[in-house]
Parts: structure tokens; sequence; C-alpha cells
């Protein structure tokens, strides 16, 4: 079945960062990703733009409402996302667990409702 | 590394951990004091060389640190402008002149008032200079996240008022429990990457403490625990795949650390005082004797787990009992006690699972054995334990 783990974490964490400072953070995220694939579970990633760039936009009710900003003001904010193909919510669990974005925010488990297909 | 460079690094180490307690006992200000002393090393680096090393080498660094925090104290309106720094005589031979006072600084990174997650980061970064890029490289966190946080944490010390002291004796078993469990996770953490040296680490820390608190037979047992394992290293993982205990070629063990153990162990014991990591020491203990024996006494085992149980029930203990029942009274007395430890654990704990492969192969029930094996890889996230059990499943017969 596949996973999608929401990465909720708080971006003042990762303000003023040097490049040296990414170059770090993206090896630590590279160790996951590399389990992730050696165990034949890995389906995607992606790591997302800052909050303050998100644009959020409805034509619920009939009219286009274009907001400059995220759907929701929160302290932790996505940040970003795997999708994992994993036989159950155990399996799921034992992956976000060793995921970096849990041990300093929160990472949202959640099955996909398509199937594993 | 050779035996010699080993030797400077620790020398080095030592002088580091020491020359940081000392500083930041002062000033309580232990961001401040790293910086003075990063910066005492680095005109180290330049002035030895060309000069020669100094003749008290603590002496020389303490100096161009004292003189960094007297400078940046003249710019702090806010702090004294007498340095609370004792100057040293760089001349003096004897290079024992200031005390040691790193199980204070121990005490403050295991401060309650600290997040528990932060003392072993704080504990590697200011009594073994490790930077903090390099610790959450190890521990798989956000390199960014765990400076900020640690950053957060000195200032919480200074500004909190964190005191650099002993505890009196009845908080001092709290908090000398807590800095051992910090060591602990260390160790616990390297156990199956032996190349990334944190084994070292977790034992040089150990030994300290043992010596800074030598009549606790707990952290005696830690230190045996630490260097017990520790000796394991080189024969755990081959081809990058685990091994365990019991299939580990003997050979590949460590007899300078296995006696080391042994020595601080039989030195726990005589201190009268049972405790959880003596325990799991002993039960390393009894592993090792299979290097003269040739066979592991189970029963030996089965009593230690027993009474591990009863101080530390934790959910890998539970099912470390269960595979000595296996070898004692055969599988299905350790399947039917897995079943037991599921309804405490729940499904979703991976050695339950592995344990339970075992038992299943050992009893030729095909459709457990793959069901089970399935199971254990879908939980694992290590992968030296996802390439054993790949090659043990492969090495089945077809589910018929």
């Amino acid at each position: 079945m596949r996973y999608t783990f929401l990465l909720y974490t708080d971006p003042a964490d990762l303000a003023h960062m040097t490049p040296d400072d990414w170059a770090a953070e993206k090896e630590v995220y590279g160790a996951y990703i590399g389990a992730l694939h050696e165990a034949g579970v890995f389906v995607d990633t992606d790591w997302l733009q800052p909050v303050q760039t998100a644009t959020t936009l409805s034509v619920k009710g009939g009219s286009k409402q274009v907001q400059d900003g995220p759907f929701a003001d929160t302290k932790e904010t996505l940040g970003g996302y795997f999708v994992i193909d994993v036989p159950d919510l155990d399996a799921a669990m034992a992956w976000a667990e060793k995921c970096p974005a849990a041990k300093t925010g929160k990472v949202e488990i959640r099955a996909s409702a398509m199937g594993g297909e | 590394m050779t035996q010699a460079a080993r030797a400077a690094e620790m020398a080095a180490r030592t002088s580091y951990g020491r020359l940081l307690a000392f500083l930041s006992a002062r000033t309580h200000d232990i961001a401040l004091a790293e910086d003075a002393l990063s910066t005492a090393f680095a005109r180290a680096l330049t002035h030895w060389p060309a000069k020669g090393v100094p003749d008290n080498p603590d002496a020389w660094l303490l100096s161009v640190a004292r003189n960094h925090l007297t400078d940046h104290q003249r710019r702090q309106t806010r702090f004294p402008t007498q340095s609370e720094i004792p100057d040293m005589p760089d001349t003096d031979a004897d290079d024992s002149t200031f005390p040691d006072e790193r199980l204070a600084l121990l005490m403050v990174c295991a401060h309650p008032a600290i997040a528990a997650d932060l003392h072993t980061p704080l504990m590697l970064q200011t009594v073994l200079g490790i930077d903090a890029k390099t610790i959450a490289r190890l521990f798989m966190v956000s390199p960014a996240v765990l400076a900020k946080r640690l950053v957060r944490a000195k200032a919480k010390i200074r500004d909190a008022g964190i005191p650099f002291q002993i505890p009196d004796t009845d908080q001092l078993p709290f908090r000398s429990t807590a800095i051992a469990e910090a060591i602990y996770a260390v160790h616990a953490h390297d156990w199956l990457d032996p190349s990334d040296g944190m084994g070292e680490e977790a034992l040089y820390l150990a030994d300290l403490l043992a010596q800074l608190l030598p009549d606790d037979p707990e952290i005696k047992g830690l230190a045996a625990l630490i260097a017990l394992s520790h000796a394991r290293a080189q024969a755990r993982v081959q081809n990058r795949s685990l091994v365990p205990t019991p299939q580990q070629d003997v050979t590949l063990w460590d007899d300078r650390l296995i006696a080391y153990g042994n020595r601080q162990l039989t030195l726990a014991h005589s201190l009268g005082q049972w405790g959880r990591f003596q325990i799991e020491a002993a039960i390393e203990a009894v592993h090792m004797t299979r290097k003269d024996s040739g066979q592991t006494d189970w029963t030996a085992l089965n009593k230690l787990y027993h009474a591990l149980l009863q101080l530390a029930p934790t959910a890998g203990a539970m099912v470390a009992q269960a595979v000595v029942t296996a070898r004692l009274h055969g599988a299905q007395a350790g399947l039917e006690a897995l079943d037991r430890v599921e309804a405490q654990t729940g499904s979703g704990f991976q050695p339950l699972w592995a344990a339970r492969a075992d038992f299943a192969l050992e009893l030729a029930d095909l459709k457990l054995e793959n069901c089970c094996f399935d199971k254990a890889i879908s939980l694992t996230t290590d992968l030296a334990v996802l390439r054993f059990l790949r090659q043990k499943r492969d090495n089945l017969p077809a589910d018929p």
C-alpha cells in the first residue's frame, strides 16, 4: 500500500542557512532516501519552497479566489513529503520514525485512498 | 589510525574537555568558552610549529583562552570587567594544576531542565569537542535544527543559571543515571555501524564517568557493557550484513576490550548492588565466553534475562528472553513466549518478527516462515539487518 508522509517543520529552524548548512541538510536526507531506495520502498519525495511562496486557489462557490499564502497559518508548516510503498501501517510507522523530520517536527502518515497500484 | 596518532588524539581530546569544563564552570557560558578555546587551539596551530610546543600546553591554551574571554568581557558592559578565570603560569611544568571539572560539565549537560534528547548531543559537543554537523549526521537529524537547539540550550544554561556543580547525594543518583542514559544512547546508536567511531566515543565517556564516579557500580556496568559490545564491532557486520552474536567469528573479537569489560564488571560486582547495566554487561560477558569454551551457556543467559526483565522490562529484552527460551525448550516454546510479547508490544516491533521467523524456520513451518520474514523485512529500516534478513529469506525453499 502507498503511504504519504507529510513533513511539518518550523521554518524558523531553517532560516539563515549557509550553503554549507544546506549541504549538511541534504546529506542527512540523502542517507534516508538511500535507505528507502535500498529497502525498495521509495516512490517519490519533494522538498517544497518555503510557505511564504504558497498560493492558495479556490473556485468553490463559482468564483475564483486566489490567496497569497498558505490556506492555514501555523507555526509548523508543510515543508516536503515522501511517498513510500510498504505492506501496512506498522511498516509505514517504522520508516516515519527514521525520517529526519520526525525528530525535529512532525510527520503525518496518510494511506493512499487509490490503493497501491 | 596508528596507535600513536590515536594516543595523540585522545590526549588532545582530554585537554579539550578539561579546558572547556574549567572555562565553562567559571563563565557559565559554554558557547563563549567554546569560542575562546577554539581561538586558543587555532593559535596553537600557528605558534607551536614555529616556536615549539610549550612545556605546559594546557596552561598555554588556557592563558590564550582567558585573554579572549577578558577581551570579550571588556566589550560587554553587563559583565564584570574583572575576569573570573584565574591565570596560570605557562612555564609551570606540572600540568595537573587545574582541576578536572568534566563531571560538573556532564551534570549540566544532563540537567533535567534541558530536553532529554539534547543530553547526548551536548555531551558529545562539550566533552569530546565533536561539531554539531557531525552529531546530526550520526543521529540522522537536521543539522540546522540541531545546531539551533544546541545554541538555545547553552543560552538557557547561562541565563537560567544551571549550576556547574556536583549535586547533593539525594540528587546525584538521578543525575548520574541521566548521564549514563545519554552515554548509553551513543552506544545503542553505534552498534550496527562500527565505521562511525561512535563506539569509541561511548567507551571514552563511560570510562571517564567510571573514573569520575568510582563508587557507582552501574557506571562501571555501563563501561563494561559498552566495552564488551564494542569488542564485537568488527565481527558484527560482514559484507555489510549483520552477523548475529552466536554466529560471529570469535577471532574478530577484541581481547583487550573483553578484558577491560570483564574487569569493570568484576569491580562493579564487588560494590554489591545490581542494576540494569551490570546485568546487560553480564549477558554480553556470557556470550563472550564462547571464545574460550566454544559454546553458549543458555541457562546462565536465561537467569540474567529473567533478572533484567524484573528491573527493565523492555520489549527488546522480552524478545531476547524468548530466544533463550527457544534454545532451552525448543522453538515451539519460543513462539508461545513471543505471542505473550506481542500482546504487550503490538504488531509493529521488528525484533519480534525476526525471532518468530527464526523459530518458524526451525519448525520447518514454511508458511509461517515466509509471512514472518516478510513482516520482519517490512519493519526493518537498518540496512545491515535488512541485508541479513533478505539473504536468510532468499535461502528458504519456495512456498509449496
